[in-house]
């Protein structure tokens, strides 16, 4: 069937089988590959994206439940060059290693940070508890995150996801209805 | 860049350079790689731990229109291809042909259009299997009658794979019999898997015109792997390329050939194709290389005042269905022998007997250094057990017995040399971040109090060996373990570096450019770290065992003290002095007196690309080769401390505290030590309380998905305290000791002695990891639990 989504600010428009994935449409049919796969059982995370401005893990949302929706991935953070501040918190603080979890991670943190624009260390390690790093240990991703909640405007919440330009969440398209 | 102030060009707190892309999604990782026609393979795998194969009926599978071929192994034997050698000279079933010997072992293979039609083929391939009893129980394999596992080799009616002793046993029979105190304890280390975020695979590209094999894979080896290629497949060397690109981590995983990128091979051969294959999460655990399954009887002498005098030890190896683990030629159970750990003893003895079952293969992976993980795990537990025994504090009975630094180099009682150490310092440092006394007083307040919420402390002081190693002792299937840089410095002055080992996030871009900046004095960021591929850098063996930064480091020094005396041979030409007249500051070449007449390294590039003309026999251009054979390993050690909180009603478990001490000589990067370092702490409290992979009695998998095996996640990790100590390795050219692994190897007998003091008061003596609540509560009720069964 054909789905019409907006990724990272573009919109497409494609025929995709029902059972697709949609970390697969996003990796295969958008050449997105930023966004990973690290497990089958939605407990890694490594998947994270944004839809309709909430953080879903994209292996447990078929691509035609996108449908109409706006997503944003690791691809669509940085503006003019300019990296998004959680990604700039994460080389500071040295917050990855291999680099696999860390779109995800990113994604995550960024959802949490517009629930929570001033976590504490608790309210981040619970946060991101749905994704898993086998690299970090991590003590640095959460400095990471409070560190980047101190160089974004309070409540705000993250500019580069504002794609419409209402910066209003809206609840999401899929598992609600 | 940053960089401390002390060091303002080379070693130092710098920021990574691989950073970049990694934050922006623009890692290339093997599922990344697309190419033109590209196709995906898919395995079909085994449902019992233990059956024979009766017939494959593939038609329905080959009738599907997306399908382009379906493999079986009787494919693969009519291209001498069914079986491979292994890391450890037996063979491994590359598709099974006349039985299966694990559950998840690989059956066939489908190569379709896309990834979803390769699965759905898999359905349609009906195998009729007869199954057979199998081996779980590791203790039972050597009994008589126990089937065997590996009837497909000549003559062989049992489950024996190796016996291997070190140590003086006579010696140390000797001085148990004279002993005043002797402890002993049962313990296994439990099964487990590295789980790198990143499942393994590869995509395999046969140019049917030119003849040449590229594979893009998840190795940590990839020189290694392009040898073994040549020697299995019977394809001539230069024609295979294989392309490590970004790898989600490694952890050991990702040293040996798996079954499915010989499959991508084949598959690729016989399509004209290039097939991809990417495993599932599933698929990793079940089937590639496991880690630890050490069955451990130890016993410690002592004297009563708490004098440790002799260790002895019987391992039983769960080595699984192929011997698969990744060891030195003559190490059969790697580096175990280093088990006497940090103590000033007299004599020590080990036996290990390795056994088949019916489980996957591996053992060596998980940042164990070759088995450290378990030395380190038996002996610290050993002197716990001791320390219980004699009623004595456990920090007390380690500063005790700790070697001293005047002692090094030491040689142990099992023949290792141990390069530098000051441990008492270590120790010290580590008591008193953790504020040692104090812990103790509230532990003994708790106590008198009473109540279900207990605490314990426990303690684990660890020598690494890492650096894997003098070729003449090390080898891996006669490749020996010496590792290899070359640089080159362009007209420009900046410079490419290529190495034979291969970074799966340890920084390596970073600190080796780091390394080459302290040596040349050229900026960090003008140093392209290139690895991976074989076409392009030099040979070696890889990164595993913690060894790039002993052996790859090192050629990297040296290969950048090599160019600077190049370089001093074109400045003196350029200053029209003698070398001898010539003195190095960082980055330049002055003249002895006159600090004004000196030429940088960026002038003498340009210089040595020049016109300029050369002493006879100097070549010109600014570059050189090193392959590096390391005179020893490299030992850094460390003081760990855990403090847990345990509810006596659940068996829950929460690390309140982990403080870890640190000594792996001169650091090269401070920043990324640490976040080494707070990775394989996590290890440690996974492994001690989470991380298990269990089989009941038809030798099904238990903990062969992320819903079962699980991981720590940040709620499970504590906010890490560490602290470092500075003892360099002599025989290194900067110094430095490997450190990867250390944290790992060092931090899981931390949690476990703390988790057991808690249990102290009622009677606990023993637990085996996991130290799941369940594991717990058993413990707390007198019932302890086997955690390698899912039957007890």
């Amino acid at each position: 069937m054909r789905i019409t989504v907006t990724v990272d600010g573009t919109q497409y428009s494609d025929e995709v089988e029902p059972r697709t994935l949609l970390v697969h449409y996003l990796r295969e049919t958008l050449g997105k590959v930023g966004t990973v796969i690290g497990c089958d059982t939605s407990n890694c995370g490594a998947c994270t994206v944004h839809l309709n401005g909430q953080s879903v893990k994209s292996c447990s949302v078929l691509a035609v439940q996108a449908d109409g929706c706006e997503i944003t991935t690791i691809e669509g953070l940085a503006r003019d060059g300019q990296l998004h501040p959680v990604q700039q918190a994460f080389h500071d603080n040295h917050a990855l290693q291999c680099g696999f979890c860390t779109p995800g991670m990113i994604m995550q943190s960024i959802d949490l940070l517009a629930d929570n624009p001033d976590p504490d260390e608790k309210a981040v390690r619970e946060g991101l508890e749905g994704n898993l790093c086998r690299c970090t240990g991590y003590q640095n991703i959460v400095r990471a995150v409070r560190d980047a909640a101190q160089h974004m405007s309070p409540g705000a919440g993250p500019e580069a996801e504002r794609v419409d330009g209402s910066g209003v969440r809206e609840p999401s398209a899929i598992g609600g209805e | 860049m940053t960089t401390t102030e002390e060091t303002p060009m080379g070693f130092g707190r710098m920021h990574r350079k691989e950073d970049a892309r990694f934050l922006r999604g623009r890692g290339n990782y093997v599922d990344d790689v697309t190419l033109p026609g590209m196709v995906h393979g898919a395995v079909l795998r085994s449902p019992y731990a233990h059956a024979k194969i009766v017939s494959i009926d593939t038609s329905a599978a080959e009738a599907h229109p997306k399908v382009l071929a379906v493999i079986t192994g009787e494919t693969l034997a009519g291209l001498n291809l069914a079986w491979m050698p292994t890391l450890s000279g037996d063979v491994q079933a590359v598709l099974a042909t006349d039985k299966v010997r694990f559950q998840g072992q690989e059956v066939a293979f489908v190569v379709a259009e896309d990834r979803y039609s390769a699965r759905d083929a898999l359905e349609l391939i009906d195998v009729d299997y007869e199954a057979l009893a199998p081996v779980v129980d590791a203790r039972k394999a050597l009994d008589p009658g126990a089937p065997v596992v590996r009837d497909d080799l000549e003559g062989r009616t049992d489950n024996h794979i190796f016996d291997w002793e070190t140590g003086d046993k006579a010696r140390t029979d000797e001085v148990f019999a004279a002993a005043e105190v002797i402890a002993s304890q049962d313990m296994l280390y439990p099964r487990v898997h590295p789980a790198p975020m990143e499942t393994c695979g590869s995509v395999a590209d046969m140019d049917p015109v030119t003849g040449k094999l590229t594979i893009w894979t998840t190795t940590q080896a990839p020189h290694a792997h392009r040898t073994l290629y040549a020697l299995v497949a019977g394809l001539p060397e230069h024609k295979i390329r294989v392309v490590s690109p970004d790898i989600g981590g490694g952890f050991g995983n990702k040293v040996g050939i798996y079954p499915g990128y010989v499959c991508s091979i084949v598959g690729s051969i016989l399509t004209g194709k290039p097939v991809k294959w990417v495993e599932d999460r599933s698929e990793n655990l079940m089937s590639t290389s496991f880690a630890r399954d050490y069955h451990m009887h130890g016993e410690i002498a002592a004297t009563k005042d708490g004098r440790i005098l002799a260790i002895k030890v019987k391992v039983l190896a769960d080595h699984g269905a192929f011997n698969g683990t990744a060891q030195p030629t003559k190490y059969p159970a790697g580096f175990f022998g280093v088990f006497t750990g940090s103590y000033d003893i007299e004599a020590a003895h080990a036996e290990v007997t390795g056994v088949y079952t019916n489980k996957a293969p591996g053992g060596v992976a998980y940042a164990c250094s070759f088995r450290i993980t378990e030395a380190v795990y038996l002996v610290e537990r050993l002197i716990d057990v001791l320390a219980l025994d004699l009623g004595m504090d456990p920090a007390e009975l380690r500063m005790r017995n700790l070697l001293q630094p005047d002692q090094f180099p030491y040689q142990s009682k099992t023949g290792w040399e141990y390069d530098s150490g000051d441990y008492p310092r270590t120790l010290r440092l580590a008591l008193e971040m953790a504020g040692y006394d104090e812990l103790r007083a509230e532990q003994a307040r708790r106590r008198e109090s009473g109540g279900q919420d207990l605490m314990g402390i426990g303690l684990a002081f660890f020598t690494e060996a890492v650096g894997a190693g003098p070729r003449k002792h090390m080898d891996i299937l006669g490749l020996g373990m010496a590792d290899s840089a070359e640089l080159r410095v362009h007209p420009t002055g900046k410079a490419v570096l290529r190495l034979s080992v291969q970074s799966q996030g340890q920084g390596h871009e970073t600190t080796f450019a780091q390394i080459v900046a302290e040596e040349l004095g050229i900026s960090p960021d003008d140093i392209d770290v290139v690895h991976g591929d074989t076409d392009q850098t030099p040979f070696g063996l890889g990164t595993y065992g913690s060894r790039s930064t002993p052996v790859s480091g090192a050629a990297t020094a040296v290969v950048a003290r090599k160019v600077r005396e190049r370089a001093k041979i074109v400045a003196s030409a350029m200053l029209e002095v003698s070398t001898d007249d010539l003195e190095w500051e960082k980055g330049r070449w002055f003249v002895k007196g006159d600090p004004e007449a000196g030429k940088s390294i960026q002038d003498i590039a340009m210089a040595a690309h020049s016109n300029l003309e050369l002493p006879d026999g100097v070549e010109g251009h600014l570059d050189a080769t090193c392959v590096y054979n390391p005179p020893n390993l490299t030992y850094p050690f460390g003081a760990y401390i855990c403090v847990v909180d345990v509810d006596a009603g659940t068996g829950q478990v929460k690390v309140r505290r982990f403080i870890a001490v640190d000594d792996c000589g001169v650091r090269i990067n401070p920043m990324i030590v640490e976040g080494q370092v707070h990775g394989g702490l996590a290890d440690g409290v996974g492994m001690a309380l989470m991380q298990g992979m269990a089989f009941d009695e038809d030798g099904n998998h238990l903990g062969g998905s992320f819903m079962d095996y699980l991981l720590p996640t940040s709620m499970e990790c504590p906010s890490w305290e560490l602290g470092e100590t500075v003892t360099p390795s002599p025989h290194h050219p900067i110094g430095a000791k490997g450190v990867g692994e250390s944290a790992t190897v060092g931090s899981p007998a931390a949690v476990v002695n703390a988790v057991l003091d808690a249990l102290k008061p009622f009677g606990v003596r023993h637990a085996d990891m996991p130290l799941t609540p369940a594991a717990v509560w058993c413990a707390l009720q007198g019932r302890p639990i086997r955690t390698d069964l899912a039957i007890t």
